[in-house]
């Protein structure tokens, strides 16, 4: 059973609780299991069944009025067929040995011709609704910490640096800079005390795939980081996790008492002299502490307002000393660089953009999920193959990618690739990885204002274009839509979009105008009509 | 809430690292907002100004300094959410729990209480559930997919009463 944040929303922890009490009743062997989630969120709840010798069938939307019918079914070896989504005969973990769960139920759509998962390439979520995520043995069973022990027994330190440069990986947070090369400004710092941080605040409202790598696989995020710290030469680790993520924060406190169990964690791991230490530091409801250095004053017990790099945290970070900072899942595509070589992993992918990104498809469109590609996949094979086009048949006319820092890119620009070069090209950004798909009905003067209202909010008001500009701007957006403006407005708009960007402290005020330069840029018709009908009036 | 309660709150975080926001946060968990003598004791056990302790808590969202209702109702404002109408949402709330209409704008902030103290309407940027856009959260349950005309029915289930004085 997907259990899981949205699972749960949507029912799964009552379907659960029945199958759980309807296999009380009944004489057969049926185990039941917690799974994360596999990211086709428009389809939960969803069930994994496996009876042996048979693939493992997926079925979805399923309530506690089919629980009956499940377990029957089981029991004559067969699934019911209207709830099968697809099944899935052999599944490779790429660090561990493939599982082969059987043949059969040919009628049932192979996961690999389902249109939702066809385009995907699971790298990071691997395991994500397929393994237990509370159960350490299961992570095992996945070849689970191999890569550590490969890390620690066979390599130096600037091995497993090499390998991370080689590899091509960049930071899956935002702004998109070399691990590997950002490793070793900290590696290369001389001091007593290092550490490393995981940033789990994932601020863009939008975006969810941090929490569903952190809710469906912790162990993946928590052996990153140990190879990163036995890379860097850090003998504590912090992660700061958002307030909302109240699971996420249950299921990685679980996974470290059972590395710390395992003696994964702690004391000379592996009988040799490395030793590491997690902790988790809650966050508390603000966008801007995602910013490392406000994330840092943040688990200082402070104020999370961010200061002027340099120095940057790699010499001067946590508590003075040097710290290095990840996102969630960069720390997560570590264990499998080890595993198969940075050579391996450059090879997905596109130049300049190895690996894949896990995509939040969200707002106006058909099916909305988490959905994994190789970097360098178009916006179309997303929204239109993976996503299956607008909500209910709409047309769609923009999405948003990047949250708050990013922009609006029009339908007629979906063939560009998602990568890193492209979508800055195109005025936004990577960002997290949050898609929101929005249909023809959106107002994007509106969506612009939207987000304007959104940083204008989250500006911790240390630096004076962010919080006086922000807030001229989001006046004149007001006067704008409220049909009360000249075209002279929306120059000033322009003017100020330019100002802030260049004279704010931090990325928060650097990159909050890019929603209303990149709607101005596509759809500055629908601001002149908006001008042009307080001329009228 | 009283010292020793405070203490063992205290007593959880051994090392400086996130201590200060996680004190704070079981607190406002517990309490349901952060009462000022708990920010007295706190300030003097944890060895901080009071003024400083009132700017973290005033600096973060999920902190408050004013007792909320029983139940709290959290309308998601993130950008999946307004897309998918969380203003339609919040509109329909101010209405059947008869609070500030008007006051929330429908995408900033906001936090108002009903006069009974029954229910807090309140705002949050995501809750990482936006594949089930629009969604609100409340207490600790989230529900997804939710239009104006469902919410009767999910207050009902936090024995809200019904709104009594108009017809809706
Ligand atoms: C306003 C602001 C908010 C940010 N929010 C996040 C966030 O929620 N999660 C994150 O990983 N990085 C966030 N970042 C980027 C971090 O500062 C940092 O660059 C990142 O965590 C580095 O990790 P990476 O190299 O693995 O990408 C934010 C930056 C800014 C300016
Ligand atoms: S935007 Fe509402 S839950 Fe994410």
């Amino acid at each position: 059973m997907g259990l899981a944040t949205c699972g749960i929303a949507a029912g799964a922890d009552r379907v659960y609780a029945a199958l759980e009490s309807a296999i009380r009743k009944q004489e057969h062997n049926i185990q039941l299991r917690r799974v994360g989630c596999i990211g086709y969120c428009r389809e939960e709840p969803l069930v994994n069944i496996h009876l042996p010798g048979k693939p493992l069938v997926i079925l979805h939307r399923v309530t506690e009025a089919d629980t009956g019918r499940i377990l029957h079914a089981a029991a004559t070896g067969d699934v019911p067929r209207d709830l099968a989504l697809c099944r899935i005969n052999a599944w490779d973990p790429i660090v561990g040995d493939k599982l082969v769960f059987g043949t059969g139920f040919e009628d049932i759509p192979a996961y690999e011709t389902t249109p939702y998962f066809a385009p995907q390439q699971k790298i990071v979520l691997r395991s994500a609704g397929l393994i237990n995520p509370e159960d350490i043995d299961e992570y095992f069973a996945v070849g689970g910490y191999t890569a550590l022990h490969k890390a620690i027994t066979e390599m130096s330190p600037a091995d497993v640096v090499h390998e991370v440069i080689i590899s091509g990986l960049r930071g899956r947070g935002g702004a998109g800079f070399p691990t590997g090369l950002k490793w070793n400004f900290t590696k290369e710092e001389q001091s007593l005390r290092k550490y490393i941080i995981c940033n789990a605040d994932e601020g863009d409202p939008g975006a969810y795939m941090n929490r569903n790598e952190m809710e469906s696989d912790p162990h993946m995020i928590l052996e990153g980081m140990l190879i990163g710290a036995y890379a860097i030469g850090a003998r504590e680790g912090v992660i700061y996790v958002r307030a909302e993520y109240p699971l996420a924060i249950e299921r990685l406190t679980a996974a470290i008492s059972q590395a710390q169990r395992h003696g994964l964690l702690g004391e000379n791991i592996f009988g040799t002299d490395f030793s590491f230490s997690v902790t988790i530091a809650g966050g508390a409801g603000a966008f801007v502490c995602g910013e490392e250095t406000a994330l840092i004053a943040s688990i200082e017990g402070q104020t999370g307002r961010p200061r002027p790099r340099p120095p940057f945290p790699a010499q001067k970070g946590l508590w003075g000393m040097p710290t290095n900072i990840n996102n969630v899942e960069t720390w997560s595509n570590i264990p499998v660089i080890i595993h198969r070589g940075g050579k391996w992993f450059s090879g997905i992918g596109v130049p300049e953009n190895s690996g894949t990104k896990v995509f939040s498809l969200v707002g106006e469109v058909e099916c909305v999920g988490l959905a994994e590609v190789p970097l360098g996949t178009s916006i179309r094979t997303l929204v239109f193959d993976i996503g299956n086009g607008g909500l209910r048949g709409k047309a769609i006319k923009a999405v948003q990618t990047g949250g708050p820092s990013g922009g609006c890119i029009p339908a007629s620009l979906f063939d560009t690739p998602l990568d890193y070069a492209h979508l800055t090209e195109v005025g936004s950004i990577m960002g997290s990885g949050g898609v929101v798909v929005m249909g023809t009905e959106t107002s994007m003067v509106d969506t612009a204002r939207f987000f304007i209202g959104f940083t204008d909010e989250e500006s911790c008001g240390k630096c004076v274009p962010c919080r006086e500009g922000l807030k001229h701007m989001l006046m004149i957006l007001d006067k704008i839509l409220a049909g009360r403006a000249s075209v002279a407005d929306i120059e000033i708009l322009e003017e100020l979009s330019g100002l802030i960007r260049k004279t704010s402290l931090c990325g928060l005020g650097q990159t909050a105008p890019n929603p209303v330069l990149t709607t101005l840029r596509y759809f500055r018709n629908e601001y002149e009509a908006l001008v042009e009908r307080s001329r009228s009036s | 809430m009283d010292a020793a309660q405070l203490d063992t709150i205290v007593e959880r975080y051994p090392g400086a690292t996130g201590r200060v926001l996680g004190v704070l946060e079981q607190v406002q968990r517990r309490a349901g907002y952060l009462p000022r003598d708990a920010l007295e004791y706190l300030a003097r056990k944890l060895a901080m100004p009071l003024s400083e302790l009132y700017s973290i808590a005033t600096f973060y969202s999920f902190f408050t300094l004013e007792a909320l209702g029983e139940h709290v109702v959290t309308v998601c404002m993130g950008t999946a959410c307004h897309v998918n109408g969380a203003p339609r949402i919040v509109e329909r709330l101010e209405r059947l729990l008869d609070v500030g209409a008007g006051e929330t704008t429908g995408d900033g902030k906001f936090q108002l209480t009903t006069a009974d103290h029954a229910f807090s309407l309140t705002s949050a940027r995501c809750f990482g559930a936006c594949s089930m856009a629009p969604v609100l959260r409340i207490d600790n349950r989230i529900f997804g997919y939710v239009t104006p005309d469902k919410i009767p029915a999910i207050l009902r289930q936090f024995d809200w009463e019904g709104n009594h004085h108009r017809n809706y």
